[in-house]
C-alpha cells in the first residue's frame, strides 16, 4: 500500500510538471471558437416528446453521430428527445413498448431485426403514434405501417463500392466483416460483389479486439499477395487495415464505410482510397424533423419509398472540407 | 469443502518432497511438466497448418502469428498465475480498454505530456486489481461474482466516462501531443530482423513469461501461489498470507492489462470505449490450453504462453489456409477442443509413467 502511495505521488508529480505544448484539450478549445451554435428552439409548436430506439450496441461511434443529429433537430423543433438502445431484438421491442405506454408523440426506430419489431410497430400505429424507421429495415418499413424510412440501402451502398473499385481498376478485393452474422454487413459485401467484375472475398475478424483485426488482415494479405484492395465496413477498422497493409508490405488500397476524424485524415494523406458515407447525422436529424413536420403539417417524405441518405463516396478531394465536421462529431 | 481441504493436500505435498530426494531422469522430469501436453498440441497445430496452408511457413507469417499470440499472451501470463492461485478474473478484458481510455483521456483533457497519462493509468489500473483482490478476500464471495461485478461496472464506466468527457464514444487523437513518440517506442514499436518484423509486444510477453516463471519456481511468493490454489485454508494454517497473495495476483493481472492497454492506445491512437468485451475468455482459454487446472493449484507461465501461441496459430492459420470464412468460428472451436484434448491425454500418459 505504501509503495502504491509513493507511485501515486510520483505520477502526480510528473503530471503536474509535464504539460504538452502540442495537441490535447487546450488545442481543441483554441479551435472551438467558431463552433456550431447551441440549440435554441426556432418554432413555437407545443413541446412534443419523440423517442428514438435503435439496435446499437454500447459505445458505437456511428450511433453517437445519429444521436447528435437527432438532438440538434430536437432543439430546433422544440422537441423533448428521448433515446434508448439495445442490440437484442427482443429488448429493443420492449423499450419501444415502454415508450408507447409513456404515450410519446412520435417514435423513431430501426428495424435491424424486423420480426422482433413487427408487433410493437403495429401497436404504436394502433395507439396513434407516428413511426419513422431509420438506418436499417427499408424493406419492412412500409409493410409495418411506418410513415417513411430514412437511411442507406445496404445493398445499394455495397454496389456503389463495387462500382468505385471497378472505376479504380481493381481486380481482387477483400471485404472485412467485423460482426459475423450481421445482415447489413453481409448485404454490403454482397452488393459490392454484384457490381465488381473482379474477385471479392469476405474476411471475418473479431471487432472487439483491434489487435485481432490487425493480425487477421495482415495474415490474409500475406496469404494472398494478389489482393489489391481492402474494404472495411466501419471507420475504426480502416486504420487497423492500413497498419496491416504496411506490415504485410502489401500494395493494396484501403477503403472503408463510414467516416471519423482518422478516416478523413487518412483520405487526406493518401493512406486511404475512398470512404462511403451514409451520413448518420442526416438520419437522426431528418427523422426528428420529419416527425415534427408530420405533427405540424401532416407532411410525409418519400412517397412510400425509402429516403436515401447515402451512399456518398468521399475521396481526397472532399477531405479538407469534412475535417471540421468529423472533429465535432457530426459527420 | 473447506473442512476437507487440509487432509486433501498432504497426499500431494509429501510425495513432492520425497521426489526431490530421488534422482529423476531429465526425460521423466520433462514428462511431469504441466505444459508438456500443450507443447505436443502446439507442434500438432503447427504441423497441421504447415501442410494445409502454403504461406504459413513464411517468415513474415510467423511474425504475424507471434504478434497475435503476444497480445493474448501478455494477459494470459498473469491470468494463469491467478488461476494457479485458484481464482478467476472476468474483468481482465475490459480492464485493458479502461487502461487505454484513462491514459488517453487524462493526457488529452489535462493537455499533459502523455507519459503523465500513462502513469495515472497505471495507478488506476492497479487500484482496480487491488479492489478485486480486496473484495474477494474480504467478502469470501466467489471470484466469479466479484469480477463479474467489476466487469460490468468497468464496461459502464468506460462508456459513461468517455461520453461524458470526450462527448463521443471514442477518444480524441493524442498523436500530436508531447511524449507520444517515446511512449509509442516503448509500447507499440516494431523492428525488422531479416524478413521478420517483430512487434515490441513480443518482447513484453517474453519478459513477463520469464518474470512469472522466476516468481513461480524460485521465490517464496511462488510457493504461496501454489499453496493458496491447492487449498487456501491449509495454506493459511501453515502461515501463508492468503489475502496478500491473492491481492498480489490481481495486481499482476492489472499490470498486464495496463501494458496491453498502452499498446492498444499507442498503436491505434484512438480507443473505442466498447472494446475488449469477451477477451477475458480468450485469456482464460489460453491458460487452460497451456495446462492450468480450472480448480487451481497446478499450471505454469510457459504453459500459458504456449496456449496463447496455439490460439494465435489457429486463428491466423485458418486465414492462411483460406478456408471458407463462414465456418471460421467452428474451425477455431474444433481446433481448440482438439488441442486441449490432446493436452489432457498427454498429461494423463505422463502422469501414468511416474
Amino acid at each position: 500500500m505504501r509503495a502504491l502511495g509513493a507511485v501515486l505521488a510520483a505520477a502526480l508529480g510528473t503530471s503536474l510538471a509535464g504539460c504538452s505544448s502540442t495537441g490535447g484539450k487546450r488545442a481543441e478549445e483554441a479551435r472551438e471558437a467558431a463552433r456550431n451554435a447551441t440549440g435554441k428552439a426556432a418554432v413555437t409548436t407545443p413541446r412534443w416528446t419523440f423517442a428514438m430506439i435503435t439496435h446499437s450496441g454500447d459505445g458505437d461511434t456511428f450511433w453517437d453521430i445519429v444521436q447528435s443529429g437527432a438532438k440538434q433537430a430536437a432543439d430546433k423543433d422544440n422537441i423533448n428527445f428521448l433515446y434508448a438502445h439495445s442490440d437484442e431484438g427482443q429488448q429493443q421491442a420492449q423499450l419501444v413498448d415502454s415508450y408507447i405506454t409513456k404515450k410519446v408523440d412520435g417514435l423513431v426506430v430501426t428495424l435491424a431485426k424486423p420480426d422482433a419489431m413487427k408487433d410493437v410497430v403495429a401497436k404504436a400505429r394502433r395507439a396513434g403514434i407516428p413511426v419513422i424507421t431509420v438506418n436499417s429495415g427499408s424493406e419492412a418499413s412500409r409493410a409495418y405501417g411506418a410513415l417513411t424510412h430514412i437511411g442507406q440501402d445496404e445493398t445499394i451502398a455495397g454496389e456503389a463500392v463495387g462500382d468505385e473499385l471497378e472505376r479504380r481498376g481493381k481486380k481482387r478485393a477483400l471485404c472485412v466483416i467485423h460482426e459475423q452474422g450481421n445482415v447489413g454487413h453481409e448485404q454490403r459485401c454482397a452488393g459490392a460483389k454484384k457490381t465488381f467484375a473482379g474477385q471479392l472475398q469476405n474476411l471475418y475478424v473479431d471487432g472487439t479486439s483491434m489487435p485481432d483485426v490487425l493480425a487477421s488482415i495482415e495474415a490474409k494479405l500475406q496469404a494472398d499477395r494478389s489482393i489489391d484492395s481492402v474494404v472495411t465496413l466501419g471507420a475504426p477498422f480502416a486504420d487497423a487495415a492500413a497498419q496491416a497493409k504496411r506490415s504485410a508490405e502489401s500494395k493494396a488500397e484501403i477503403d472503408t464505410f463510414d467516416l471519423n476524424p482518422k478516416v478523413v485524415s487518412g483520405l487526406k494523406d493518401g493512406t486511404l482510397g475512398f470512404a462511403v458515407d451514409q451520413q448518420p447525422y442526416l438520419q437522426g436529424y431528418q427523422a426528428i424533423d420529419l416527425l415534427w413536420l408530420y405533427r405540424y403539417n401532416a407532411d410525409v417524405l418519400g412517397g412510400g419509398r425509402p429516403v436515401l441518405t447515402g451512399p456518398q463516396i468521399v475521396t481526397e478531394k472532399d477531405a479538407a472540407e469534412l475535417e471540421r465536421y468529423t472533429e465535432r462529431g457530426t459527420r | 469443502m473447506s473442512a476437507t481441504a487440509p487432509p486433501a493436500t498432504p497426499d500431494k505435498a509429501p510425495s513432492a518432497a520425497d521426489e526431490r530426494l530421488l534422482r529423476v531422469s531429465p526425460l521423466r522430469r520433462l514428462m511431469g511438466r504441466p505444459e508438456l501436453g500443450s507443447v505436443v498440441g502446439a507442434v500438432a497445430v503447427f504441423l497441421f497448418f504447415s501442410v494445409v496452408a502454403d504461406s504459413f511457413l513464411q517468415a513474415s507469417s510467423f511474425s504475424t502469428v507471434l504478434y497475435a499470440a503476444s497480445t493474448i499472451g501478455i494477459m494470459a501470463v498473469p491470468v494463469a498465475l491467478l488461476m494457479i492461485g485458484g481464482e478467476f478474473d472476468l474483468s481482465a478484458g475490459v480492464l485493458v480498454t479502461s487502461s487505454a481510455l484513462i491514459s488517453s483521456m487524462f493526457s488529452y483533457q489535462m493537455t499533459a505530456n502523455v507519459w503523465a497519462g500513462v502513469g495515472v493509468s497505471l495507478l488506476v489500473t492497479l487500484t482496480v486489481g487491488v479492489f478485486n483482490g480486496f473484495m474477494l478476500t474480504r467478502t469470501k464471495l466467489p471470484s466469479f461474482i466479484i469480477t463479474l461485478g467489476t466487469f460490468l461496472m468497468l464496461t459502464g464506466l468506460n462508456l459513461g466516462f468517455t461520453k461524458l468527457i470526450s462527448g463521443t464514444v471514442s477518444t480524441k487523437s493524442i498523436s500530436d501531443m508531447e511524449g507520444f513518440a517515446s511512449a509509442k517506442e516503448v509500447f507499440a514499436s516494431e523492428w525488422t530482423v531479416g524478413d521478420v518484423t517483430l512487434k515490441v509486444t513480443v518482447l513484453w510477453w517474453f519478459v513477463l513469461i520469464a518474470l512469472a516463471t522466476w516468481i513461480l519456481l524460485r521465490t517464496r511468493f511462488g510457493n504461496w501461489i501454489f499453496a493458496v490454489g491447492g487449498g487456501a485454508d491449509a495454506a493459511r494454517a501453515v502461515g501463508v498470507p492468503v489475502q496478500r497473495t491473492k491481492i498480489g495476483l490481481y495486481m499482476g493481472v492489472a499490470f498486464a492489462a495496463w501494458v496491453s492497454g498502452q499498446h492498444l492506445l499507442f498503436s491505434f491512437d484512438v480507443v473505442q470505449s466498447g472494446e475488449g468485451v469477451g477477451n477475458e475468455l480468450t485469456y482464460i482459454i489460453a491458460a487452460v490450453i497451456g495446462g492450468c487446472l480450472i480448480t487451481g493449484g497446478y499450471g505454469s507461465a510457459i504453459g500459458s504462453a504456449i496456449g496463447a501461441f496455439i490460439f494465435g496459430m489457429t486463428s491466423k492459420g485458418i486465414v492462411y489456409a483460406e478456408w471458407n470464412p463462414d465456418w471460421f468460428k467452428f474451425f477455431l472451436g474444433a481446433m481448440l477442443l482438439l488441442a486441449t484434448l490432446l493436452n489432457a491425454w498427454v498429461r494423463k500418459r505422463a502422469e501414468a509413467t511416474r
